[in-house]
């Protein structure tokens, strides 16, 4: 028994053309047995960056809230919002500061980033537990389902998806991922990032 | 191991522990209260490690009392839990940790909704329709997902609860002989005999 996979779920990051997705299940159990079919792991932390932090769950809402505070902090010191890059630091560190008892938390974010011509360039990246960072071209995949999700994103994604076909290229992953693990599933959400707008959409799946 | 079960209904949520007070396989007391009233609004079901259980539940009920007594109101059943989970996240990674799961159930008055939260040992918490700790939750979580309504009335609630405790006496080895049962509601917390 791994405490990573105690309370289970799965996220999964997705770069397209000028958009970017990050979709995870809705699972929240004590090993195999469902405690609740809607238990978010993806949080918003800037207007264009979100957040999936799968693992232990009372590590999700620890780090949800000290993330908060952290950008918080940030906004009020820089007067500005903080940029993806910059952000996937600030995680990277906050993980590393429990670097002999972490929290057990394999974060993954999205988001767009702003070029100095002023155009939105997506940005996805992963860490491990400890915060060393993935920064990937393609997708990221974090959680129980891991191995499955890296499988069937490897078959699905390819470069410059338009958002429409990302959200679904992305859903279809996580969906048929998370079928083939005990531990994620009940249920899905998935947020599509343009420059302009945030869509999340909540999915249903199979509830067994 | 003690038992617990909450579900929420039309504007109120119930709670359910039993009484007993076991050490090793000697029962030591049948009438043992689990669940605390913290404020007007707010009831806590307690279960895990004797000792710890009660001594944590005390601190809680003395800070959300004197946080009512600094604040003239009482904190918000979103609020009350968030803050009980903190205390419990953090114990879990000092040197003596609790060991207390805990069934939070409360009535905004503000917004006129019921809350029920699942926390357990670990600091994970969440909102749901309908809980339980214990053996008890590997028989109730499956009668509750087939026969929970949000929308029904106290009555029916009570008789889903019913069924949660026959189901329980009727498999599992070792059964709990009494409840005590609690619900609170826009008039506040009252116990009801079942």
């Amino acid at each position: 028994m791994s405490i990573m996979e105690y309370n289970g779920g799965s996220v999964i990051a997705m770069v397209g053309k000028e958009c970017v997705a990050i979709a995870s299940d809705l699972r929240l159990g004590n090993q195999a047995l469902g405690i609740s079919s809607n238990f978010q792991k993806i949080f918003p932390m800037t207007d264009r960056i979100y957040l999936g932090l799968p693992g232990l769950a009372t590590d999700v809402t620890t780090l949800r809230d000290t993330f908060r505070y952290r950008l918080n902090m940030y906004k009020i010191k820089e007067e500005r919002e903080i940029e993806p890059e910059t952000f996937a630091h600030l995680v990277s560190s906050t993980l590393y500061e429990r670097r002999f008892g972490p929290w057990f938390i394999e974060p993954v974010m999205a988001g767009l980033e702003k070029t100095p011509s002023g155009a939105y360039k997506p940005f996805i990246a992963a860490t491990d537990l400890i915060g060393c960072i993935n920064f990937a071209k393609d997708f990221v995949v974090a959680g129980t389902a891991s191995s499955k999700l890296f499988g069937v994103a490897e078959g699905l994604w390819e470069p410059d998806l338009e958002p429409e076909d990302l959200f679904e290229t992305c859903a279809q992953t996580l969906l048929n991922a998370v079928d083939r693990d005990a531990y994620s599933g009940w249920g899905a959400e998935v947020y599509l990032i343009t420059k302009d707008k945030v869509i999340k959409r909540t999915l249903k799946g199979r509830m067994d | 191991m003690d038992i617990s079960f909450a579900l929420t209904g039309k504007g109120y949520v119930i709670v359910a522990a039993d009484t007993t007070a076991a050490r090793s396989i000697v029962k030591m007391k049948v009438d043992e209260d689990k669940i605390k009233v913290l404020s007007p609004h707010l009831l806590m079901a307690y279960s895990g490690e004797p000792g710890d259980t009660v001594q944590f539940a005390e601190y809680i009920e003395r800070n959300i009392r004197l946080y009512h007594i600094r604040n003239t109101y009482a904190l918000r059943p979103p609020s009350a839990a968030s803050w009980i989970r903190r205390s419990l996240a953090d114990s879990l990674r000092s040197r003596r940790p609790y060991a207390v799961n805990l069934l939070v159930g409360g009535y905004d008055t503000s917004t006129h909704t019921p809350h029920l939260y699942w926390i357990d040992y670990l600091g994970t918490m969440s909102e749901v329709p309908f809980a339980a700790h214990g053996y008890g939750a590997y028989f109730a979580l499956s009668l509750l997902d087939r026969y929970h309504d949000p929308e029904a009335s106290v009555e029916e609630g009570l008789a889903t609860l019913r069924r949660c405790l026959d189901e329980v006496a009727k498999r599992l080895v070792v059964t709990p002989e009494k409840y005590k049962v609690k619900i609170v509601d826009k008039d506040g917390v009252r116990e009801v005999e079942i």
